[in-house]
């Protein structure tokens, strides 16, 4: 139909694009271009060309997406954090996360719609659950997933005009395995690529509205992709690479602007200025709004308070710090915590294990730990009396500025101690220990008490003093360096006394908790912190737990290379011979296609590239066909590096499942790459028999992919894999076919 | 001692000492005036940093040479290619720079960086030649041939045929054997080989071997028995078969031997012919010493309870039965019929009741395992990993029947009869990973730095220090040339990006060949600089000031450029002109002043005093030593 549609067509309407990218202004006269020569292929522009495509295609994507989705009926994989953090949500408890907000507010926000009351534990995976409500967060990420066939057909339509090319790419991703897997649990991936896909789609849009800047249309996609990019960031910091390629894509077209000599500087700085302001400052509101909105929902004490800092903590009701109400001057036998001042600094501890031989003297650790526990608790003491000032016949004496004390390890009895040993990670720091028995120790135990800012003799307050503990022997100052200790410190952060005199938040402390029975206790008032810091905060906390995500010593990890050969899955679910089994992982076909679509690529865009160089005289089609694909390609190869080879160089653990957004755009890059070899054999050949070759071509593809959907049982069995498994039943086989068919007549 | 330190320490000084000409002609060959690469030359001269490492055995100070050395030949190629290709003079330049690219990474990995500037400027170079199209294509295909041919494989070759020179001369065996697998030990000539050599190939039944764990970390370690129990209980309350304990031993050891036994017979010997043990055999594993079985059941590996414990099995008659049957699994084999090869194979030991693969866990077993390390049973084996698998590194046939013949048959070393040889290729592709995945233990130094430090040069690193005068040798810069090169690269990006803006709206403020020339100098120097120095951001080993000075000595050479740039076409009329003149006077020698004045610390001489010292601590960070009186 569409075929016929083409032959016929003249002259393309005034829609946004037409077949170029952008054109430079021209004279009115111009503007009418003389009708293109009927070709081979056909430029659909018809109404209906257009959406039965798409309806059909959206259609099948929906049903391949929600079909079985409440099945299997207990918790898979990562469901178990994402469904559990939802329930946070929708229970209003805080806790951390390495990922931003948005989400697992979205997760939340869906379970609350259909009626889920977040009770459900989501302990591990494997558990059943029950009358539990979960069909609404399943299918809130199976809809969401749905949407990226749509997205991809129409983001190869409007880069290469070409109704195959948009019908071969949106078929494999509904055909392909690992979509499907991937879409139909509670897990932010589906999330994450519809804001992704969302990006490129707009982006790709307001590019084909250049020739008419600031109409409604551009604004329209140009802020649309700001608000995509700030919801794909808002889910996984990955968001960031579509970001990149969002920028990159326009300095390039900054770059072309600038070089257009009829624009005035004037009309330029208006383009930058709306550029920055829907690419940069819409993008920032909405993601430090995501924030905002998290902050409000979660105002409970939960899992996640040990992680941040005492005045963030007492935002949140429930915990101990929440409309806190203690002695306010610290007093000698004061029982106390410590919390380092900087971002996600940890509380002094310390515990009966040793530091190991080889590291500094065999003495009692000192760590940080961002979890609240008994062995934070330090008891203040004179440095030259051991008497127990909790003693009611002591009088209370206070602690000042400038006293030289003793801190003894509530726990263990040991003071807290430091010599000049090299600390365990940073060497150039010194060892800090807990030594002596009881108490008894010796003159390197001796610790000199400075507030930040005060005067000698000043009392010290809780919470809002900051510490300084400058050993006395050495001269050396407390501080935490932020270096996570090896296994023997239990992954702990390591505690040294830096030598070097600096105002910096890693060597100042706060007092957190403050016990002192002879004390009366006084509600505080703690400086609440603003908006920016409690978001300045909880990103550094994201970061280090992100970076602290490291491979464990001899663990079997998924490394990237694997990735794109389809090496080997992830299990979802079923560790059992006998319970109903999942295992992400690509169609074999569709991915080794993609794979080897890369290669052809890169050689295609290569020739391209060299005999326009060369400047070798080429016809106005085939100009066409190099312009689709070194421009738009370009833009989708450029997409696919940089959403895979970041990975290569990060130290954290990585999973199969990341590479899915790449593959997105292998399979967008594949639709266009064939088409575009097709329309070439085509146009060497004579007309009648090349319609034949790029129709022919174009079904053989389509119909390889959906034959081998079928087939994957058995090319499964093929893999060097742990196991073979039943992904999903061969429920797609007949309307896989039915679709094929259907295809294969439109042509 | 006897050890001829000057002519060990000539040709680091020697290289350093060349790279002041070097730098001159560079710059002469980036078109730029004799009085700026006159300038270079000087402030390479004057840089302590530079002095101090060329002054001793190390590496750096070859590494420069050999890329300024590539560098300049690239240059000259260049210059020749205009007038007269494929001429001698242009065939030897060409040459060079692949031969210097490949000497610059043989010295040190970070010259592979300056060889990938390299390769991008020659494709630059390339392309404009493709678009030329005056040119016929054949003799386009002949530059391309041939720059291909001296930038890729004349380097590659070279490389390689360093290897085959580096494992030709060291031939005997060392004290780094153990890193190499045992198929490359025992390729060296004594140590392993000794051991090795001429033992029979095929692991029969009866056989006594010695199992090597394949991954080799944290440390290599053999399959190790000994007569001590687990501990009825653990120290956090968990309970253990207290049965005789199974490690991983990092030393050589009579308790490293084991039998193959099989199963269905009673003998420890091997049979007349020896019934060679192949792929999917199932075995029993029987520790020489005390003759129990590797044996693992359901019971929690100490350090990880999630994995099985392996003993050797001790009958307390607790109705916990003997699980001892193992499936012999070459990862490694060329068909399902493979025999099961003395070093050469890689097996995994599949236990037969409950599947699980004998594994080395990394860890190390506290006091009551004499911290050796930790074996553990891995029942959900998820792919292969090194740690799984196993080779036999010494192998006999048993000969005695009787354990106390055994015994001393087990004390008694191996005897021989084969040789193996390692092709070259699989030795150098090896190394080559070994070289290239091996992480210090150390994660930090007293004198290591984060790269950001070395920018403002916010540390040093003290080489030497005399206990009793107090004299000492630093590896400290010149700040003024860093400073003025760091201000030079900011004045050039800004600059840069100015003309590059305007030019784009046809205004051009400099003429054409004047931005050809700006472009390429700073391509060149502030390329150089970034790709010397932005990678360091991305690394994970313990890293120094030293590693800093590749880096360095493009933005050193990038002083002039900007310099000459300024003067040429910014000072347009006399009086700017003269004035700059002498302001570049009274700057070059306050170079010289700084140099002068850190000169006791580049050189060792003359000793100063505390006070001296304290006055030369320009920067609080800085850790100078001054001894306390």
């Amino acid at each position: 139909m569409t075929l016929a549609a083409g032959c016929r067509q003249a002259e393309s309407g005034p829609r946004c694009g037409g077949l170029r990218q952008r054109r430079p202004r021209r004279p009115a006269g111009e503007q009418s271009r003389p009708a293109p020569p009927p070709r081979a292929w056909a430029p659909l522009e018809a109404p209906v060309g257009v959406w039965a495509p798409l309806a059909s295609v959206t259609l099948l994507s929906f049903a391949s997406r929600f079909y079985r989705l409440s099945e299997p009926p207990h918790v898979c994989w990562d469901e178990t954090h994402f469904g559990k953090m939802g329930s946070y949500y929708i229970n209003r408890t805080f806790f951390f996360d390495v990922h931003p907000p948005l989400g697992k507010m979205l997760i939340g926000l869906a379970g609350y719609l259909s009626g889920y009351n977040g009770t459900f534990p989501f302990q591990k995976p494997g558990d059943r659950y029950e009358h539990h409500n979960y069909i609404g967060m399943r299918g809130f990420c199976a809809f969401l997933g749905s949407c990226l066939v749509p997205f991809a057909y129409l983001i190869v339509l409007e880069l290469s005009k070409s109704l195959s090319a948009a019908l071969l790419a949106a078929s494999i991703l509904i055909f392909d395995t690992g979509c499907i897997t991937l879409s139909q649990y509670i897990l932010l991936d589906p999330i994450l690529m519809f804001f992704l896909m969302g990006a490129v789609l707009s982006m790709v849009k307001y590019n084909s509205c250049a020739d008419r800047p600031f109409s409604a249309p551009w604004w329209f996609w140009l802020s649309l992709t700001g608000v995509n990019l700030a919801g794909a960031i808002g889910v996984k910091f990955v968001g960031l690479f579509v970001v990149l390629l969002v920028g990159l894509n326009t300095v390039y077209d900054l770059w072309e602007l600038l070089g257009d000599l009829s624009l005035s500087l004037v009309t330029l700085g208006k383009h930058l200025l709306a550029r920055v302001f829907c690419l940069i400052l819409l993008p920032l509101a909405l993601y430090t709004a995501q924030f905002a909105v998290h902050f409000a929902v979660l105002n409970k004490s939960g899992p996640g308070d040990g992680f941040f800092s005492s005045a963030f903590q007492s935002r949140l009701i429930g915990n101990n710090l929440h409309n806190v109400s203690v002695p306010e001057h610290l007093a000698y036998g004061s029982v106390i915590t410590m919390k380092n001042l900087r971002m996600a600094g940890g509380y002094l501890h310390s515990h009966w294990h040793l530091y190991p031989e080889g590291v500094g003297a065999r003495q009692q650790q000192v760590t940080a730990y961002l979890h609240k526990d008994l062995n934070n608790l330090w008891v203040i003491k004179k440095h030259d009396s051991n008497t127990d000032h909790l003693d009611p016949s002591c009088s209370v004496e206070f602690v000042r500025h400038g006293d030289v004390i003793r801190l003894e390890h509530k726990e263990t009895s040991r003071n807290l101690h430091s010599h000049q040993h090299e600390a365990p990670m940073t060497r150039k720091h010194f060892q800090v220990t807990g030594y002596g028995i009881n108490g008894t120790g010796d003159a390197n135990d001796f610790w000199r008490i400075e507030v930040v800012g005060r005067k000698a003799g000043k009392r010290i307050k809780v919470l809002r003093s900051q510490i300084r503990l400058t050993h006395l022997a050495t001269g050396c100052i407390l501080g935490s360096s932020g270096k996570t200790l090896p296994k023997w410190g239990w992954e702990q952060v390591e505690v040294t006394c830096t030598p070097y005199v600096k105002e910096t938040p890693n060597a100042l402390w706060n007092v957190e908790d403050h016990i002192n029975p002879k004390l009366p206790n006084i509600s505080l008032d703690v400086l609440k912190p603003s908006f920016p810091e409690i978001l300045l905060e909880s990103h550094m906390v994201m970061i280090r737990g992100n970076s602290g995500l490291k491979p464990k010593e001899n663990e079997v990890t998924s490394k990237p290379w694997h990735w794109p050969i389809n090496y080997q899955g992830l299990r979802f679910s079923g560790v059992n011979e006998t319970d109903y089994r999942v295992y992400l992982l690509g169609n074999p076909v569709v991915w080794w296609l993609n794979l080897v679509t890369i290669g052809l690529y890169l050689l295609m865009a290569t020739c391209a590239i060299v005999a326009i160089k060369r400047g070798v005289q080429l016809t106005v089609e085939f100009k066409e066909l190099s312009e689709v694909l070194l421009h738009s390609g370009g833009k989708i190869m450029l997409g696919w590096l940089l959403h895979y080879l970041p990975f290569f160089m990060m130290g954290r653990v990585l999973y199969f499942h990341h590479y899915f957004p790449a593959m997105l755009f292998s399979s967008m890059l594949t639709g266009i790459t064939w088409d575009t070899l097709l329309k070439f054999c085509a146009g060497c050949l004579s007309c009648s028999v090349g319609k034949r070759v790029y129709t022919y071509g174009t079904l053989a593809l389509m119909l390889l992919i959906v034959y081998r959907h079928d087939g994957r049982q058995r090319t499964l069995q093929l893999l060097p894999l742990p196991f073979t498994c039943k992904i999903i039943p061969r429920y797609i086989s007949l309307p896989c076919y039915a679709t094929g068919f259907v295809i294969g007549l439109a042509y | 001692m006897n050890v001829p330190v000057w002519s060990l320490r000539l040709l680091p000084a020697l290289t350093g000492a060349l790279c002041v000409p070097l730098a001159y002609q560079i710059l002469v060959e980036l078109h730029f005036s004799h009085c700026a690469a006159f300038g270079a030359a000087l402030l390479i001269l004057f840089e302590n940093s530079l002095i101090t490492q060329s002054r001793l055995m190390l590496l750096e100070s070859v590494l420069i040479f050999f890329i300024l050395l590539a560098i300049l030949s690239y240059l000259k190629f260049y210059n020749l290619q205009k007038c007269s290709p494929f001429t001698a003079g242009w065939w030897f330049w060409l040459l060079l720079t692949g031969v210097a690219c490949s000497c610059a990474v043989g010295v040190k990995y970070m010259g592979l960086f300056t060889y990938m500037l390299l390769l991008a400027i020659a494709g630059v170079h390339s392309w404009h030649l493709i678009g030329d199209q005056t040119l016929s294509n054949v003799s386009v295909l002949c530059h391309l041939l041939a720059r291909g041919i001296a930038l890729v494989v004349v380097p590659v070759a070279m490389y390689l045929s360093f290897f085959y020179v580096h494992l030709t001369l060291l031939y005997r065996s060392g004290p780094h054997d153990q890193i190499m697998t045992s198929a490359f030990q025992a390729s060296l000539e004594g140590g392993l080989a000794r051991i090795t050599q001429g033992q029979p190939l095929e692991v029969a039944y009866g056989s006594q071997i010695t199992l090597r764990n394949v991954l080799g970390k944290p440390v290599p370690c053999w399959l190790h028995s000994h007569k001590n129990t687990y501990p009825i209980r653990y120290e956090n309350g968990r309970g253990s078969s207290h049965q005789q304990q199974v490690t991983c031993y990092p030393f050589k050891d009579v308790n490293n031997w084991w039998i193959v036994k099989d199963p269905g017979m009673q003998q420890l010997v091997v049979s007349n012919p020896p019934r060679p043990v192949r792929h999917g055999h199932i075995v029993q594993l029987v520790h020489g010493i005390t003759t129990r079985y590797l044996n693992t059941h359901d019971v929690a590996a100490p350090l990880s309870p999630h994995s099985q414990e392996i003993s050797c099995y001790v009958d307390y008659n607790i109705s916990m039965p003997a699980q001892n049957l193992w499936r012999v699994e070459i990862v490694n084999r060329e068909s399902d019929t493979d025999v099961w090869k003395t070093i050469l194979s890689e097996v995994r030991f599949v236990h037969v009741n409950t599947s699980a693969v004998l594994k080395l866990s990394g860890a190390s077993l506290p006091e009551w395992g004499y911290r050796q390390l930790e074996i553990i049973g891995e029942k959900l084996s998820k792919g292969y990993h090194q740690s799984m698998l196993w080779n036999v590194e010494e192998h006999r046939y048993g000969k005695s029947q009787e354990q106390k013949e055994r015994e001393v048959e087990l004390h008694s070393p191996t005897q021989a009869d084969i040789s193996k040889n390692l092709s070259f290729m699989a030795r150098f592709t090896e190394l080559q990973w070994k070289i290239l995945t091996l992480k210090n233990e150390d994660t930090e130094h007293k004198y290591s730095s984060s790269p950001l430090d070395w920018i403002t040069m916010d540390t040093n690193i003290a080489y030497w220090f005399h206990p009793i005068s107090g004299a000492q040798i630093h590896l400290i810069g010149n700040v003024l040339t860093w400073a003025s090169a760091n201000v030079a690269t900011l004045v050039y990006v800004c600059l840069f990006l100015w003309y590059l803006l305007r030019r784009r709206r046809k205004i051009c403020d400099i003429p054409e060949d004047a931005w050809r020339l700006w472009v390429s100098a700073g391509g060149l120097c502030v390329g150089g600089w970034a790709v010397n120095y932005l990678p360091f951001f991305m690394m994970e080993k313990t890293l120094f000031l030293y590693h800093y000075l590749p880096a360095l000595t493009f933005q050193i050479l990038l002083i002039p450029v900007v310099l000459q740039h300024l003067t040429d076409h910014l000072c347009r009329s006399q009086l700017p002109k003269n004035a700059f003149s002498a302001l570049m006077v009274a700057w070059f020698s306050s170079v010289y002043l700084v140099y002068r004045t850190f000169s006791p610390l580049t050189y060792g001489e003359p000793t100063l005093s505390a006070a001296e010292l304290r006055a030369l601590r320009w920067k609080d960070s800085w850790d100078i030593l001054i001894r306390k009186h």
